[in-house]
Order: structure tokens, then C-alpha cells, then sequence
């Protein structure tokens, strides 16, 4: 059903990180930009859709006191109804990058005051919702910042408070009206997930508990939350109840990425277990319970995955990265 | 990153040395009571309060090749000298171990239970000493004192620890790790290790402890209620976990990823993993021409003034410990080791700060083995009762 394509090198291997891969589409351009963290770096590789990588740039975490330079946490690109900005999160701050890494518009450099000494201080989680960008920290704080149409007048407008342990991911979609209230969910180390509606100001909607495994990776379509744990199972909740609709004992290891296909309403999950599996989601149109149904199942040998996305709306191409591994592996249906 | 993970890389990276130089001595014949002595003081010196204390503290780790020089010193913690390419191979082995017992436990906490395994394997070198019986208590009325002290430090450092924390300790150590594929010959033939320098991941056997066999999708409906179920193929061949690893003092510890696999003695290789494309390059390890910074040096004072090295006492000869088979194969092993692989022992007297040199330099060359033994106020309550346990 997918068949291996060619690989994309990389200059460094990927870190162990989760949700370590973001990839942007260009159609329009016939392009598509992948993101890797490696560690005190980050890869941007630009790739035609046979996978001939085309162009490749790195990315530093902005240097301070320490030992060693500061790691990056994550690297996602955020679509923003007027612009795209690339979006960097490490041990010292946030960094904000016009799309294709050239220009830094931004930085915000992280307040570690409050933490005691065995407190690692970070940021991590990223996601673009309306012409905000939103990102999570260490302490559990969300902070929104409020992104001009152009130009690097970029102010943090809020600090959502909602998580006490520190976030791992967060998802958006577009505000669907009437029918799906809540467009943000965030995600913390104790398993925790908030669903807020985003506006001028965020409103927290529901919370749902976690269960004494992290949460690392997050999703959001058409009013639900699929959230994928570190015991490896994947859950489907109601956004506006938090009401549990279905539980996948999906993988044997931590699940470290989650991905959506909207136009198909598919669902990607990969974990250290080296799999990747692909969901149909879709909802009963007797009961409307939201309902899942396993597509395809790939292995990827002897890689502990970190990283996973789909590389076109529909699902029918998606990408892997993995701890150590210097390439980007492509999978494309039959 | 968290700055909680030097402890358990430090202990767990000494176990199995231990666990290279015990298998070594016995296939170099070395005399039963040379290699005992050896084993104790290298694990004395491990277990130094004042070093301890200094392990203890939260830091973010190091270098690699800072790392190695503490392991160095410690390799000649007693009368036993090691050459340059021994030594390099000595820490090859240690890491790639280490490296494969992370990567493949199965919840992130679970590297506690290799720390426990290497802790009692190290239990086991000191007890089965023989003869000399005064001294060998007294030896072990220490060390189980500060045995006692390490435990303390463990379960006071990770004992309440969440998932999450867990996490981001395993995530700190594939980092130091990142990269590394030397290929070991013991691992290979395990089938434990691929060719390309890559460890082997298995899709079988018990799934983590609290994790569900993979294969079941279970829909509800708004009140909680299951309304269907449907079973769908994983791939794998997992099966349900059948009991959790202990974390007590003394226990089961399930999991066998930390004990000895030197045991049968084998002669273990290396193979340095030459084919650059596999070592993409680290570009913070290759710049500096001198390989330490300010603060590593600072870190390396701390921890080494915590060492306290005994000297070699009276008549006691030195020996030579080589880890290849024959003399001519380590000279070869040293000029044939590829130069990213190279650790470049650190030169101390070529560093630019006077005044850390002259430090280290006091710290390092005039080490005093302190003979009285330990004595705890009120402390030694406690320790007593934990003391009678072991």
C-alpha cells in the first residue's frame, strides 16, 4: 500500500526529541520544506517532490551562558493567514524566522525565575491559530504572541495559565463557526490537555486528565482531540466535553508524533516501537460517536522514530525521522 | 536539558567497566588477590562520599571527552596502568554498552533498574573476596557506609521523579550518545548490533510494564459505555509484561538490560565504525583546539578533588591491563584509530588558565589515601539499620 521513496539526507542526525519533524507544503511551488532538529542545531531542507533535495540551511540556537550551546527543543513552521514564520524553541528562548530561515524577526528570551535548580527550563510545543502564535514552556505556560500581517512587530499578548508541569505539544485548527467552539489544544508531561477558544483573549473550555504518562504529541479535527501517550495508546476525546470517545492500544512503545490529514480526516501516529500507523477517522452517521479505523501499518527497522508528518493534505505521502539517523525517510501510496 | 542525569551515567558507565576490567584480568591471568584489589579500589573510589556529594549536584553533563578523563583517572585508581588505546577501547565498550541499555529499556524509568543491576553486580565483586578477613570487612564495612550514602543519593534524587522527568532524562542521555556507532564484535555476534554500527530493536517479547499489547481499538459511546470493538494487526509479536522490575534495595529487577555479559569469557573487539558517512559530524566536539572550556575544567577540579586515589602502597607491584589480545594488536589499534574518533586525553598543563592548572595540578598529583575509617554522628543510626540489611 506505501512503497519506500528516496530519502532525503540530512547534514546531522535527528535528535531524540519528540514531534521532531515539520514539514511545510508549497504546491503552488512544487516544493516542500522539511525541518530537523539535530541538537544545538536545526536543518531546513528544501525538496522537489521526487525528494532531490534542492536547498538546505541551518539554524542555531541563539547562544548563552552555559557549558554547552543550548539544545533546541522543537522546530515548526506556523501558517498564518497572511504570512508563514518558522518557529524555534530551545533551552534559552524562542526564536522566529521568516519561512525559509534566512531573516530572525524575533526572539524572546525565556524567564527562568521562578524555577529551583533541578528544574530543566525550556520551551517547547508550537502552533499558529487565527494571527497568533502560540508556545508552550517549562512551567506549563502558554504564551500567545500577536503576529503583524508583515514585519517583526511581534508582541507577546498573553500567558495562558493551565498546565503546572511542562507542555509537550499543542494543536489548532481553523474556527469552525458555530459547529466546533474550541479551536487550541495543549498537552503537558503529567498527561494533561487543556482545550481553549482562541481570541483576543483565550478562554479555557475544558480540561482532560491525564493518567501518570505524558502526553507528547497532540491533534486537533473537527472538535476532537487525538492525543497519543507514552504507554503507547492513542485517545479520541470530545474537545468541548473532554468526553473519552475511543482508546487505540496503538503502539508498544512512547508515541512521539501525532499528524492530520484534514481533507481526508486521516490520523498519523508514530512511536519508539519503530512503527508508523495510519487512522481513518470519521464519525457514525447514526450515533455520531466519533469512530477509528486502522489503515496501514509500517515498520521501520531498527529506528527508534521521532519525528513523523504527512506531506500532502490527503494523506497519501508522509515522512519519517529518527533518533540518529542522518536522512529523512519517504513513504508514498500504491 | 536535565540536569539530573549525571549520576546515572557516571554509575552505570563505571559498572560496566567493572564489569571489561573483571573479564580482562582473568584472561590476562592477572593473580587472583592483584585483580581483587584493583576491582576494590576502583569501587571505593566510585563510591567516595565527597565525590558523591559532588556527582549529586544538579549540572548539565559534559563532554564526552571530559567524561573520559574522569574515567581514566579512575581506570588508574589503583596499581593497574592502561595505554592510550587500551584505555580508548576500554571507554568505546563502555559507551556502546550503556548506550544499548538506554536505548532499549522499555519505560523510561526502567534505567533506574539498570543502575540497580549494575549496583548489585558491583555488590558481587567485593563479596566474593576470600581470605584476608579483617581486611576484606573492613573494606566491606566501608564501602556498604557509603553504598548506603549512594542509595540514599539515588532514591532521594530520582525516587520521586514523574514519567515525564523520566523522559527528559533518556532524552539527555541518546543526546550525549547521539551519533555514536562504534561496532563491538560481542554485540554483532549477539546479533545485538547491525553491521552498519546499529543496534538491533526489536518488535517482540513483553511490552513495557503498564503499556497494553498493540492490536485494539475500543469506541464508546457518552456515557462511558463501550460500544464497539475492533481488533486490527500491529505488526509486531508483543506480548503482555509479565511482572514489574523492583526497586528496592534488594528485588528481581526483571529486566536483564545492565547485568554482565562478560561473564563467558570472550574476547571482545571493536571495530572502529570507519565509514564517515555514519559519523555526521558534531561540530561543537571538532572545532576547539583545546578541548575543554572554562567551565568543564571547573566541573573536572570539583569531581577529581572528590576522588581520593590511593597510591600504590609498599611492595605492591604495578601491571600493566591490556584490552586486546596481544601487545602488537593494541600498538596497531593506535595507530589505525580513525581521527574523529580520537579522544585527545586532555593535556592539563596545556591549558591557558594558570591558576585552574595549578589547581588541578595540586589536586591531581597530591591525592592522599585517608586510613581512618568513617565515622557518622547521628547519621550513623540510620545507616547502622540500613547497614544490618546488607
Amino acid at each position: 500500500m506505501f512503497r519506500r521513496e528516496r530519502s532525503i539526507p540530512l547534514r546531522g542526525s535527528a535528535a531524540a526529541l519528540c514531534n521532531n519533524l515539520s514539514v511545510l507544503q508549497l504546491p503552488s511551488r512544487n516544493l516542500t520544506h522539511f525541518g530537523v532538529v539535530h541538537g544545538p542545531s536545526a536543518q531546513l531542507v528544501s525538496a522537489a517532490p521526487e525528494g532531490v533535495p534542492l536547498a538546505q540551511r541551518q539554524l542555531h540556537a541563539k547562544e548563552g551562558a552555559g557549558v554547552s550551546p543550548p539544545l533546541i527543543t522543537q522546530v515548526h513552521w506556523c501558517v498564518l493567514p497572511f504570512r508563514v514564520l518558522l518557529v524555534l524553541t530551545s533551552h534559552r528562548g524562542i526564536q522566529m524566522y521568516e519561512s525559509d530561515g534566512s531573516v530572525m524577526v524575533y526572539w524572546h528570551a525565556l524567564d527562568s525565575g521562578d524555577a529551583s535548580p533541578v528544574q530543566a527550563v525550556f520551551a517547547r510545543g508550537i502552533a499558529a491559530s487565527g494571527h497568533f502564535i502560540c508556545v508552550g514552556t517549562w512551567s506549563g505556560q502558554i504564551l500567545v504572541f500577536d503576529i503583524p500581517a508583515k514585519g517583526p512587530n511581534i508582541v507577546l499578548s498573553e500567558e495562558l495559565a493551565g498546565h503546572q508541569t511542562p507542555v509537550t505539544d499543542i494543536a489548532t485548527e481553523p474556527a469552525q463557526g458555530q459547529d466546533y467552539v474550541a479551536d487550541m489544544v495543549t498537552a503537558d508531561d503529567s498527561g494533561l490537555l487543556c482545550v481553549w477558544r482562541s481570541g483576543p483573549e483565550f478562554k479555557l473550555l475544558t480540561r482532560i486528565p491525564g493518567f501518570g504518562v505524558p502526553c507528547p504529541s497532540v491533534q486537533l479535527w473537527h472538535g476532537t482531540v487525538a492525543a497519543g501517550y507514552g504507554d503507547g495508546q492513542v485517545r479520541l476525546y470530545e474537545a468541548s466535553t473532554g468526553t473519552l470517545h475511543v482508546q487505540i492500544s496503538a503502539h508498544a512503545r512512547a508515541i512521539c508524533a501525532l499528524d492530520l490529514a484534514p481533507e481526508a480526516g486521516k490520523l498519523l501516529s508514530a512511536a519508539e516501537d519503530t512503527f508508523v500507523h495510519i487512522w481513518k477517522l470519521s464519525r457514525s452517521p447514526e450515533s455520531g460517536y466519533t469512530e477509528v479505523e486502522h489503515c496501514h501499518g509500517e515498520c521501520v527497522p531498527d529506528t527508534q522514530v521521532c519525528g513523523a508528518r504527512f506531506c500532502d493534505p490527503s494523506g497519501s505521502s508522509f515522512a519519517v525521522t529518527g533518533y540518529d539517523l542522518a536522512e529523512i525517510l519517504r513513504f508514498s501510496s500504491v | 536539558m536535565s540536569v539530573r542525569t549525571l549520576p546515572l551515567l557516571f554509575l552505570n558507565l563505571g559498572g560496566e567497566m567493572l564489569y571489561i576490567l573483571d573479564q580482562r584480568l582473568r584472561a590476562q591471568n592477572i593473580p587472583g588477590d592483584k585483580a581483587r584489589k584493583v576491582l576494590h579500589d576502583i569501587i571505593s573510589t566510585m563510591f567516595n562520599r565527597k565525590f558523591m556529594e559532588e556527582l549529586f549536584k544538579p549540572q548539565e553533563l559534559y563532554s564526552k571527552k571530559a567524561l573520559r578523563t574522569v574515567y581514566d583517572r579512575l581506570a588508574h585508581a589503583s596499581i593497574m596502568r592502561l595505554n592510550q588505546a587500551s584505555m580508548d577501547k576500554l571507554y568505546d565498550l563502555m559507551t556502546m554498552a550503556f548506550k544499548h541499555q538506554v536505548l532499549l529499556c522499555p519505560r523510561p524509568k526502567d534505567v533506574l533498574l539498570v543502575t540497580f543491576n549494575h549496583l548489585d553486580a558491583i555488590k558481587g565483586f567485593i563479596q566474593d573476596s576470600p581470605a584476608i578477613l579483617h581486611q576484606v570487612e573492613e573494606i566491606f564495612r566501608q564501602l556498604t557506609e557509603v553504598k548506603c550514602f549512594f542509595l540514599l543519593c539515588l532514591w532521594q534524587t530520582y525516587g520521586g521523579l514523574s514519567a515525564g522527568e523520566f523522559q527528559l532524562i533518556r532524552q539527555t542521555l541518546l543526546t550525549f550518545f547521539q551519533d555514536l556507532h562504534i561496532r563491538v564484535s560481542l554485540f554483532l555476534k549477539d546479533k545485538v548490533q547491525n553491521s552498519n554500527g546499529r543496534f538491533v530493536l526489536p518488535v517482540s517479547g513483553p511490552v513495557p510494564w503498564g503499556t497494553e499489547v498493540p492490536g485494539l481499538i475500543r469506541m464508546f459511546d457518552s456515557k462511558g459505555k463501550e460500544v464497539k470493538k475492533v481488533e486490527f494487526k500491529h505488526g509486531g509479536n508483543y506480548v503482555t509484561a509479565p511482572k514489574e522490575g523492583s526497586f528496592e534495595l534488594y528485588g528481581d529487577r526483571v529486566l536483564k538490560l545492565g547485568t554482565n555479559m562478560y561473564s563467558v569469557n570472550r574476547p571482545v573487539e571493536t571495530h572502529m565504525s570507519g565509514a564517515s558517512k555514519n559519523l555526521a559530524p558534531r561540530t561543537q566536539e571538532n572545532i576547539a583546539p583545546n578541548p575543554l572550556a572554562k567551565e568543564e575544567l571547573n566541573f573536572l577540579a570539583r569531581l577529581m578533588g572528590g576522588m581520593e586515589i590511593k597510591k600504590p602502597s609498599g611492595p605492591e607491584p604495578g601491571f600493566r591491563l591490556n584490552l586486546f589480545t596481544t601487545d602488537e594488536e593494541e600498538e596497531q589499534a593506535a595507530l589505525t584509530r580513525p581521527e574523529e574518533l580520537s579522544y585527545e586525553v586532555i593535556n592539563i598543563q596545556a591549558t591557558q588558565d594558570q591558576q585552574r592548572n595549578e589547581e588541578l595540578a595540586r589536586i591531581m598529583g597530591e591525592l592522599e589515601v585517608t586510613d581512618q575509617p568513617r565515622q557518622s554522628a547521628s547519621k550513623g543510626d540510620d545507616l547502622l539499620a540500613m547497614m544490618d540489611g546488607l
